[in-house]
């Protein structure tokens, strides 16, 4: 290893190797990972068929890019013959009521995930404007904090799943309207997504509050700054690495939630395919649903990292090491 | 109302409370202070040096007795009574500029138009000479440079009285000397009150019209106050050979270290203590260093002549 090193110093590639090591230790992890994945499915045999490995699962994701392909090659042809049957119609009359109607095929997994990157924005998106400025006044009020603490302490436990159930009566009472704006499956999943994604962060920004640094309290004190100058100038800056630790949790959260909520409630989306794949019970179906859970993961990080950058780009300390 | 009546504690009183019942930090602290002095006060650690500044600023209430600034009663912390902290206390996440903006904006809301209140703040930076870094955020400049922002951010408040908590404890022997020649200029040109909490004899001597002692706590008081008679502007190497200055030290020191002095099995903060002297040294070789200097440019000069 050393004599290594030793001849790559000597021929100038030093700054090479830190490189060529960050890259290749985790693809020679993901490497033993596949192999031992490919050997190992076979032997595992269901009534659906053997387990795929890799190589099937991958096939499978091909074979799904292509129905996706296929159903927006229907659908563009579905919209054409329309605005062809259309046309005509308002060619004999021109007073003629045309109706368009949307297509009507079924969901592809990248429509699947698209509506549940939606969902899962949309529930975290609301509960991040209910929890903070509630945090925010729970870390400055200690009475606000003690009032509001035993019922964090009592729902945060609670799996969102549980709630599921409550949500979509309520839901299907309250919210009706003749041209509903959204879909009902798709408030019910934001609204649990929601429920999750509110006890880390309101809990992280109370924490962020309530340790801001006493000297910068005194100074504000001192500048006898408004309430709302003391906020906007001292306490959110202060509470910004807490509030996104708190914010990162709840994604983590609710991403999983989701999937959950979506599997249960037959809301659409990626939860939803999993779950219809599980039903079908073809022979496809054990290496769709892997590509699902594969689909999933690399989403789920791909929004940490998300996060993260918003986090790099909204903090002020930009030497702090963030992971 | 004589100027002598600028600012007046009476009796302030302080009891901390403990889960062994209130400890009393302070006791009957009585003080007048006239316009345009300089106060500084001087005591061991831990006697409450920095709780009498925190009354004044309003950071704490005193339990018994109170003080009064121009005939009202301090009872909250305002920008009137403004705060040099010990550790700079400004904001990491603005600049130099915006730091000083944000008490700039909050006293002169009305009073100055954008373009007054830009000169101002670009004012009050040049004076403690950081106008070529106001864009600099406090983790990109030196401890130094963070307390001449920290100052600078005081001064522009305009304040009655200005209120430094150990405002050059944390710097190093040199740059502390040129904070202390920038603040004596600064008083010089402003003619501020100024009351400033110290554990540095030498700076106290310095700077000071008056220097406050105070005795150990629990329930410490003024010891004893001593006036400084030394002719200003003060020159730092010039006067450390006067009989007014080794006078004044001496009496601080004696008041410190033999009827007030701390026994060591006291002391919790030994560390604290040793730095100190080790500092104290410190700026004792630079000033030898100094006054060698000003004898080998008196040299030079003859020699030239």
């Amino acid at each position: 290893m050393s004599e290594r090193i030793d001849s790559a110093s000597t021929t100038g590639m030093d700054w090479l190797l830190p490189k060529i090591k960050t890259m290749t230790v985790p693809l020679i992890g993901i490497l033993i990972f596949l192999g031992i994945w490919q050997m190992g499915a076979p032997k595992i045999v269901t009534s659906l068929g053997a387990v795929p490995g890799p190589t099937q699962v991958f096939q499978q994701f091909v074979g799904l890019v292509d129905e996706h392909k296929e159903a927006r090659e229907k659908e563009a042809a579905f919209i054409k013959r329309q605005e062809v049957r259309n046309a005509k119609k308002l060619e004999k009359d021109p007073n003629a009521v045309v109706k368009i109607r949307a297509y009507t095929g079924k969901a592809t997994f990248f429509d699947q995930i698209w509506t549940s990157l939606l969902t899962v924005s949309a529930g975290f998106l609301i509960a991040s404007l209910i929890a903070i400025p509630i945090g925010i006044i729970a870390g400055l009020s200690q009475t606000v904090y003690t009032a509001i603490n035993p019922l964090i302490q009592v729902f945060k436990p609670v799996s969102p799943l549980a709630w599921l159930p409550i949500i979509t009566m309520i839901v299907s009472a309250v919210y009706v309207s003749d041209s509903p704006m959204f879909e009902k499956s798709f408030v019910t999943s934001a609204l649990t997504v929601m429920l999750c994604c509110l006890w880390p962060t309101m809990i992280n920004t109370a924490v962020g509050v309530a340790n801001i640094s006493q000297d910068l309290q005194n100074v504000s004190k001192v500048l006898r700054l408004s309430w709302w100058t003391h906020v906007v100038k001292i306490v959110l800056p202060s509470a910004v690495p807490m509030i996104f630790t708190g914010l990162r949790l709840s994604f983590g959260i609710a991403w999983m939630v989701l999937i959950a909520a979506e599997m249960l409630a037959q809301n659409p989306g990626l939860g939803k395919f999993v779950w219809d794949e599980f039903q079908n019970g073809s022979s496809n179906s054990l290496g769709r649903i892997m590509v699902a859970v594969i689909v999933i993961g690399v989403l789920g990080y791909l929004l940490d990292r998300g996060m993260l950058t918003l986090q790099k780009y909204v903090s002020w300390d930009k030497s702090q090491a963030l992971r | 109302m004589s100027t002598k009546e600028h600012l007046v504690i009476t009796q302030a009183s302080i009891d901390f409370p403990t889960p062994n019942g209130p400890y009393r930090a302070l006791d009957k602290v009585n003080l007048k202070i006239a316009k345009g002095e300089f106060v500084s006060i001087i005591g061991h650690s831990g006697c409450g040096k920095s709780t009498v500044l925190n009354i004044v600023a309003g950071l704490y209430q005193a339990t018994e007795g109170g003080i009064i600034l121009d005939g009202k009663e301090v009872n909250e912390p305002g920008p009137e009574r403004a705060v040099v902290f010990q550790n700079h206390s400004l904001l990491p996440w603005m600049s130099a500029y915006e730091n000083v903006e944000l008490a700039v904006k909050r006293v002169f809301k009305g009073k100055k138009s954008k373009a007054e209140m830009k000169e101002w703040i670009e004012h009050n930076l040049s004076l403690v000479h950081m106008d070529h870094a106001m864009d600099k955020r406090p983790d990109e400049i030196s401890g130094g440079m963070k307390q001449r922002v920290g100052i600078a951010r005081a001064l522009a408040m305009e304040p009655q009285v200005l209120l430094l908590d150990e405002p050059f404890g944390a710097l190093d022997a040199l740059t502390r000397a040129h904070l202390q020649d920038s603040l004596m200029e600064i008083q010089k040109d402003l003619g501020n009150t100024v009351i400033m909490i110290t554990h540095d004899v030498d700076e106290a001597v310095l700077l000071s019209d008056r220097i406050v002692m105070m005795t150990n706590g629990p329930a410490a008081t003024v010891g004893e106050i001593l006036d400084i008679n030394l002719p200003r502007p003060r020159d730092r190497v010039a006067m450390s050979e006067t009989p007014e200055y080794i006078r004044c030290r001496k009496a601080v020191l004696s008041f410190l270290y033999e009827r007030h002095g701390k026994k060591i099995e006291e002391e919790p903060e030994v560390v604290e203590e040793t730095v100190e002297t080790a500092e104290e040294a410190a700026t004792e070789a630079v000033e030898a260093e100094a006054s060698n200097l000003v004898d080998i440019k008196k040299k030079v000069k003859t020699e030239a002549a």
